[in-house]
């Protein structure tokens, strides 16, 4: 049985950039062939933002105005779909959190976790792959969540640089809300209450946001907590852009730099979140 | 190093809570040993070799595992090791062959080592018809073989082996006792867990009995069968009152107290098969009519009897803390 031989050299790889990243990639690619073996989770989760647009578009697309845009209702309705697309975009890239939490709770159920943890590999690497894979599953969403748009009239009015950039920040930011999801994932006890506490904060985190209706629309004690909600910003960068209507803006740091707020956020939640999260992981077993 | 044991644990202890699951445990293991953990549920088994592979700390004591401290060298002990638990640590969406590729590049072995590597296991194995199938269409046996296989994807020098065959059906159990059994002729030292008694009695050389988190015996099957005795001769009888006047009158035969258990009279004796015949004639003699006489060897199950007073598989669950959130049984 020289085949299961052991206690022999075997050929090691050297690090090329650090083996947190190839780790990393390794178990994202793991957490991607999951997703596409299971198509029904892919599909579903397609459906969800989809719904969102033709309800917004067509329900209350025309109970809500956009502040100096449409003359007649037909604009109206046409200019809230302009200004509803980046909001949507927004909202489903911070719902990716939720995956990341549901992955990782189930991760951490499941006996495959004791043999990471027993490997010689870097301990952040199933972190690093599941945000990753997270992160990279939203291209999907958006390129089929791009298209409903398109197909409700929705535009692009900037040029081929100014669009990618917006993918690009909408990637960014779900890259880093998944972070926070992986988080809250490690902290939950079971992949049942993960199903709950994964999606109940992003109800308030999206919805108090400039995502659906203008910031100026709403009272004024809640306005500034809408202006510093990077969901607000990330919209807002995301309007302008796409060369969508933003509507009028209420005087904020936040929403007059929003761009630049917006990665910051991004930056510190990262920082917060990802030591955090690589923490509970380490311990995670230990308990 | 190569005079060095694979294991060492010294006062190794424990604690989950209010619940001490190891209390002081020793363990040596040698290099190209096969030392069986034979305990009930909750004597601190599956505790002992999470902390040896670097999964658990210990909250006292100190082990090394091929000379690395398993708290303070963990990444030089997982390069030694491979770990298979009672759970299949497997992808269930990936393809057993897409299992070992991850597993083997996490091991940071290069590609073509890893390629060669898995379909060796794979064959070895009997996997190569399942390779390209999801782990979730796989049987019990073949989860736990893929399992294993996953544990050798680096040729690891020291195996733990926890409860390996739990849950598997006879013929699956018999599998992976091959298995090891070839792993073990190869020359790799595995260390493994088992309630099953007759597991420990066929794999292991050297047995170490744990209870409430340390060591209460430790020996070869053989040194601890005799450690309470030799043979035993057991009678069974038409009814109790047949027994105990069995008992007595097997008196001058026996040589150690006689154990009665319903209609059924068993007693340590020396001296090999002639005591069946002084037996039977001393039965006779009373005129005890006999349905059934043996001689046997004692079973580990006489010694963990005799040892903790309990028997290994009577074990009502204690409140062992379990590995992991929301284990799961499959």
């Amino acid at each position: 049985m020289s085949a299961i031989t052991v206690g022999h050299p075997v050929a090691l790889r050297r690090p090329i950039y650090g083996w947190a990243l190839h780790d990393g990639f390794v178990v994202a690619r793991r957490n991607l062939i999951q997703t596409l073996r299971v198509p029904e989770l892919l599909f579903f989760s397609l459906v969800q933002p989809v719904i969102f647009v033709l309800l917004f578009a067509y329900v209350f697309g025309g109970a809500i105005p956009i502040p100096g845009d449409g003359a007649s209702a037909a604009d109206a309705a046409n200019a809230y779909r302009q200004y509803l697309m980046p909001g949507i975009f927004g909202q489903t890239v911070a719902f990716a959190a939720a995956a990341s939490t549901v992955g990782l709770a189930e991760d951490m159920s499941r006996g495959i976790i004791d043999r990471f943890r027993a490997l010689p590999m870097s301990p952040s690497a199933v972190l690093l792959g599941r945000t990753f894979a997270d992160a990279v599953r939203q291209i999907l969403v958006l390129t089929v969540l791009s298209i409903t748009g398109l197909l409700v009239g929705w535009r692009i009015n900037s040029g081929l640089f100014s669009a990618v950039l917006a993918y690009a920040f909408l990637l960014f930011f779900a890259y880093t809300v998944a972070w926070v999801g992986a988080w809250i994932g490690l902290s939950v006890p079971n992949p049942e209450t993960a199903n709950t506490a994964g999606l109940v904060w992003l109800f308030p985190f999206t919805f108090l946001s400039n995502a659906f209706v203008p910031i100026s629309s709403m009272p004024d004690w809640l306005q500034p907590i809408a202006a510093y909600n990077p969901i607000s910003t990330l919209v807002l960068a995301t309007r302008e852009l796409f060369g969508n209507p933003t509507g009028i803006q209420p005087h904020y740091w936040s929403l007059d730099h929003a761009a630049l707020y917006t990665l910051i956020s991004c930056a510190v939640l990262i920082g917060i979140f990802a030591p955090l999260a690589v923490r509970k992981y380490r311990n995670a077993t230990a308990r | 190093m190569s005079g060095q044991p694979a294991v060492r644990a010294e006062g190794i202890s424990r604690t989950f809570g209010e619940v001490k699951a190891l209390d002081g445990m020793d363990l040596v293991v040698q290099r190209g040993q096969v030392v069986g953990l034979l305990g009930p549920n909750g004597a601190g088994k599956t505790t002992m070799v999470r902390i040896l592979s670097t999964l658990l700390k210990p909250t006292s004591g100190h082990a090394e595992v091929a000379g690395f401290d398993v708290v303070k060298q963990a990444n030089q002990v997982r390069r030694m090791i491979g770990l298979t638990g009672q759970y299949a640590a497997v992808d269930e969406y990936l393809t057993g062959r897409e299992n070992l590729r991850m597993f083997g590049d996490l091991f940071h072995l290069t590609p073509g080592y890893v390629k060669a590597r898995s379909e060796e296991l794979l064959t070895s194995f009997g996997l190569d018809d399942a390779a390209d199938r999801p782990v979730r269409t796989y049987s019990g046996g073949m989860r736990r073989r893929l399992d294993l296989a996953a544990s050798l994807i680096a040729r690891p020098e020291i195996l733990f082996l926890d409860e390996p065959t739990s849950g598997l059906d006879p013929r699956s159990r018999l599998g992976m006792w091959q298995v090891i059994n070839d792993l073990v002729a190869d020359g790799t030292t595995v260390l493994l867990t088992t309630q099953y008694l007759e597991e420990a009695d066929q794999l292991a050389q050297d047995i170490v009995v744990i209870d409430h988190g340390h060591v209460i015996a430790h020996g070869t099957a053989e040194q601890l069968k005799d450690r309470i005795g030799g043979d035993r001769i057991e009678v069974t009888l038409h009814d109790a009152a047949a027994a105990e006047r069995a008992a007595r009158a097997l008196g001058s035969v026996i040589s150690g107290h006689p154990l009665i258990e319903d209609n059924k009279v068993s007693a340590p004796v020396s001296g090999g098969s002639m005591v069946l015949v002084g037996a039977i004639r001393a039965l006779d003699l009373e005129q005890i009519e006999i349905i059934d006489i043996m001689l046997r060897r004692p079973t580990l199950d006489d010694v963990f009897m005799s040892l903790t007073g309990h028997l290994a598989e009577d074990e009502t669950q204690r409140p062992e803390p379990t590995r992991r959130r929301g284990a799961r049984r499959r």
